[in-house]
């Protein structure tokens, strides 16, 4: 079964490679002086005011944790999807009780606006 | 030794570096990025388990999902990116103490532990996914964890919802 990731670790393999490769060219052949001027963040020609990095807005973590949670939710999917004939109305059941209980968190995130970007 | 032990010592020296480097590094975004590397670290090891649904898991949840929710996380902080702080505070030398008492603790038991006859049976060629999802629903196994992760996803839900968009909090700042 092992056998079967092959194609996984070559692609990784390769991925690296490709990466590797590339940066290393660059410092191979590229002309390389330094100074102050050039490590300044571009920022349309004027000179840079502040930190590059700024806070977001929360609305960011919202849409991850919402992410993850649907996430996991597709995770509990997935084997129950496998067996699906198998597991007949008991089956089906168990599952509609698991979304109906996570509809309402949906329905609660619809209303108060968390699904929109404003 | 055979191929899967050699992919497995790779691993590990590469799981061991990483989740050195996260929390080493002084810059929380490159971190963030060690972090990635040491889940698909263990990605490799479920998958050397033979566990491959735990391994999807894995890339799908915490690489994919978690991390996102770190990058983001350190995206709020108003704090810089870049910690100049001492990385070792005074007890460091009896938290080093206690590390190493626990690492030959539990090496001793592994050494003493009958290994070779507690191995489980190879899962080749099984429908592991298949009796996880008999498993997920049949009232002697796991259908009540099953149904209660909803009821914790939906509180989790409703709290990410409440504590992001609460409009009190807002005006205050």
């Amino acid at each position: 079964m092992l056998l079967e990731y092959i194609a996984i670790g070559v692609l990784l393999f390769l991925a690296t490679a490709v990466a590797a490769i590339a940066i290393f060219l660059g410092e191979l052949f590229g002309p390389k002086r330094k100074s102050d001027k050039k490590a300044q963040p571009y920022e349309s020609g004027m000179l840079p005011i502040g930190p590059g990095t700024r806070r977001m807005p929360v609305r960011f973590y919202l849409i991850a944790v919402l992410f993850i949670l649907f996430d996991i939710e597709i995770v509990f999917f997935l084997p129950w999807a496998v067996v699906f004939r198998q597991l007949g109305l008991f089956g089906l059941i168990e599952m509609i009780i698991f979304i109906g209980i996570l509809l309402v968190g949906y329905i609660y995130a619809w209303k108060k606006g968390a699904l929109e970007w404003e | 030794m055979d191929a899967s032990q050699i992919i497995f010592g790779l691993t590990a020296l590469l799981i061991i570096f990483s989740a050195l480097r996260v929390v080493t590094t002084r810059n929380m975004v490159h971190a963030a990025l060690w972090l990635i590397v040491t889940l698909l670290g263990v990605t490799v090891l479920y998958a050397l388990l033979q566990a491959n649904f735990l391994a999807v898991v894995q890339v799908v949840v915490y690489v994919g999902a978690i991390a996102i929710l770190f990058i983001f996380a350190i995206m709020l902080t108003r704090r810089e990116m870049r910690d100049g702080g001492p990385q070792l505070n005074k007890g460091w030398p009896l938290a080093a103490l206690i590390s190493l008492a626990v690492f030959g603790g539990l090496l001793a038991l592994l050494y003493n532990a009958p290994v070779s006859e507690r191995l489980a049976a190879s899962l080749e060629g099984q429908d592991t996914l298949g009796a996880l999802g008999q498993a997920l629903v049949s009232p002697d196994a796991y259908v009540l964890p099953f149904e209660v992760a909803s009821v914790l996803l939906l509180a989790a839900l409703i709290g990410a919802v409440y504590v992001a968009l609460n409009k009190k909090q807002e005006s205050d700042k």
